[in-house]
């Protein structure tokens, strides 16, 4: 397996507070054809990882310290119109709101078409060929072309959101809690479908996500972030199984089971605290 | 049964939505298609379903929050339907509600201690003291604190003000509450909080839970019976065991198909 994204000590303050940190010298390895899920609570970072990948790093916030490399290449400190070439081209993005991410006065047909057109110059019949295989891929029939987004269901934004992001055949993938807003029917048929396209197409997934049991159906390795640094770090059977940091242990106690056989424990902050001091 | 402290029969409410070019057409929605359901004393009844599927719509109803199309909702034998405006107005004292949103449930303008005491104000239980005595206790209670009086919600976290929706549906000692996904907003560790300070104080003060929730895990925990709806239609309704062990019907087995981690989950015990 090769590796596709290193993320070493990066490290993200607020300008106004720059002794905060929100993502405090995390490192780990993404490699292609593999999943890396993100998990934490609101407010633990892993958002802000997704965002500073892809230089999307909003101009209140500071990326200190630390390097973000992909496929060998530091960037973190490419100027926004380099980053332009390699968002939606080598890295592709998913966010959580399906129903705010697409414009709404533009065809579906027409948003996908404009990442392709962009990127890789393609024009009339070929775009339109490239676009109604995109659809088929993610399960649209191809006559919804010339739906607007306001014409389909959730789920079928997301797909939608799903077949812009691949169109130009991303080596990385980065998802955004992209089934959080999503019913359970529909979030099982969405993590599916991401799941055949990473191995088709041997992407790496970035997915970051607050739920164990996505987690569960679709990493191949997990980062626990809390307070903006990774806690633990691992594969998905050991991270689960056989959590190491009291923090992870906390947090699987508090997912309920579907079995219903586990009782639920809350986190005890003030433990966590003294046990992070020790 | 004599045991069932709410029930309601064949519930229909339809909505109109204007539609076709410009909306000038209009389709008729069923939200509720001939629901009937029991809640029995000091139990939990958890409704579940997808979005759409009338879950929100029953609780509103439930409370006549909503007009019924048809149908009735019976608590302690009587008919919510046919009280007059100042008898239902008393009777709402034991039917209260946790709404899902803790942002926008709570008034942003009124401080903590009026929106807790504002019941006991509106009811006229007791003097302004007592009421006050009262508020602290409920506030105490949910895991905050007297001081949180003066606040206002912004000050507050989600889970806090979920707890703060909580000690004002609480504070009339009501016999019912209905909880519209009252965990779905808050992450799972608050969501775990939530969810075992529910459970104590029905314990403490025999509450009956209406429990409104999409997730399927939740619900595992906190219901003792469950009702599956889908379109506006119950499809499946039983002791939580029953359900969760041998579903039924299709739908419900999809549903339970579809929660994330069984996988994994089937693993670990292998």
């Amino acid at each position: 397996m090769s590796e596709l994204l290193r993320i070493e000590g990066l490290t993200i303050t607020p300008k106004s507070a720059p002794e905060r940190c929100l993502v405090d010298d995390i490192s780990f390895v993404l490699e292609s054809g593999k999943t890396t899920c993100v998990v934490g609570e609101s407010g633990s970072g892993k958002s802000l990882t997704a965002l500073a990948v892809m230089g999307l790093l909003s101009s209140q916030l500071n990326q200190v310290a630390g390097q973000v490399n992909f496929q060998g290449q530091d960037i973190s400190r490419l100027t926004n119109q380099q980053m332009q070439q390699i968002r939606g081209k080598r890295i592709g993005m998913i966010f959580q709101e399906p129903m705010t991410s697409l414009n709404p006065v533009l065809t579906v047909g027409y948003q996908i078409g404009e990442t392709l057109t962009v990127h890789l110059g393609l024009k009339g019949g070929m775009l339109k060929a490239r676009i109604a295989s995109l659809l088929e891929q993610v399960g649209i029939p191809a006559e919804r072309v010339n739906s607007y987004p306001d014409e389909l269901s959730g789920g079928q934004r997301q797909r939608v959101m799903i077949a812009m992001s691949i169109a130009c055949e991303p080596v990385l993938l980065i998802a955004d809690e992209p089934t959080t807003a999503l019913d359970v029917t529909v979030q099982a048929q969405i993590l599916k479908l991401l799941d055949e396209l990473k191995t088709r197409m041997q992407m790496g997934m970035l997915f970051i996500t607050h739920d164990f049991g996505v987690v569960a159906d679709i990493a191949d390795n997990v980062v626990v972030m809390f307070r903006g640094k990774i806690v633990e770090s691992g594969a998905v059977d050991q991270v689960l199984n056989q959590p190491q940091h009291p923090y992870t242990k906390a947090l699987l106690a508090c997912v309920p089971d579907a079995d219903g056989k586990k009782p639920l424990k809350p986190i005890d902050y003030a433990w966590l605290n003294e046990g992070q001091a020790a | 049964m004599s045991d069932l402290i709410l029930s309601a029969h064949h519930l229909t409410k339809t909505y109109t939505q204007r539609s076709g070019k410009f909306g000038f057409g209009t389709t008729q929605v069923k939200a509720l298609d001939d629901v009937s359901i029991g809640l029995k004393a000091g139990t939990t009844l958890a409704v579940v379903g997808e979005s759409g599927s009338g879950k929100s719509t029953l609780a509103r109803c439930l409370l006549q929050l909503q007009p019924l199309d048809s149908g009735e909702v019976i608590f302690e034998g009587k008919d919510l339907a046919k009280l007059s405006g100042s008898e239902l107005r008393h009777t709402r004292r034991d039917l209260q509600m946790v709404f899902q949103d803790p942002f926008a449930s709570l008034n942003p303008r009124m401080r903590i201690g009026k929106i807790v005491g504002e019941g006991l104000l509106i009811h006229r239980l007791g003097t302004l003291a007592e009421q006050q005595a009262q508020v602290i206790r409920m506030l105490k209670r949910v895991g905050l604190s007297e001081a949180d009086m003066q606040k206002y919600p912004h000050e507050f976290s989600g889970g806090q003000r979920q707890r703060i929706g909580i000690a004002r549906a609480l504070i009339l000692q009501p016999k019912v509450v209905v909880c519209d996904e009252p965990v779905s907003a808050l992450d799972v560790s608050i969501q775990a909080q939530i969810l075992l300070l529910l459970k104590e104080l029905q314990q403490e003060m025999s509450l009956s839970y209406i429990f409104i929730s999409h997730d399927l895990r939740v619900v595992r925990h906190i219901a003792d019976e469950v009702v599956v709806m889908y379109k506006g239609k119950v499809v499946e309704q039983g002791a939580v065991n029953d359900i969760y062990q041998s579903p039924a019907q299709d739908y419900t087995r999809n549903l339970l198909n579809a929660i994330p981690g069984r996988k994994h989950a089937a693993m670990a015990s292998t």
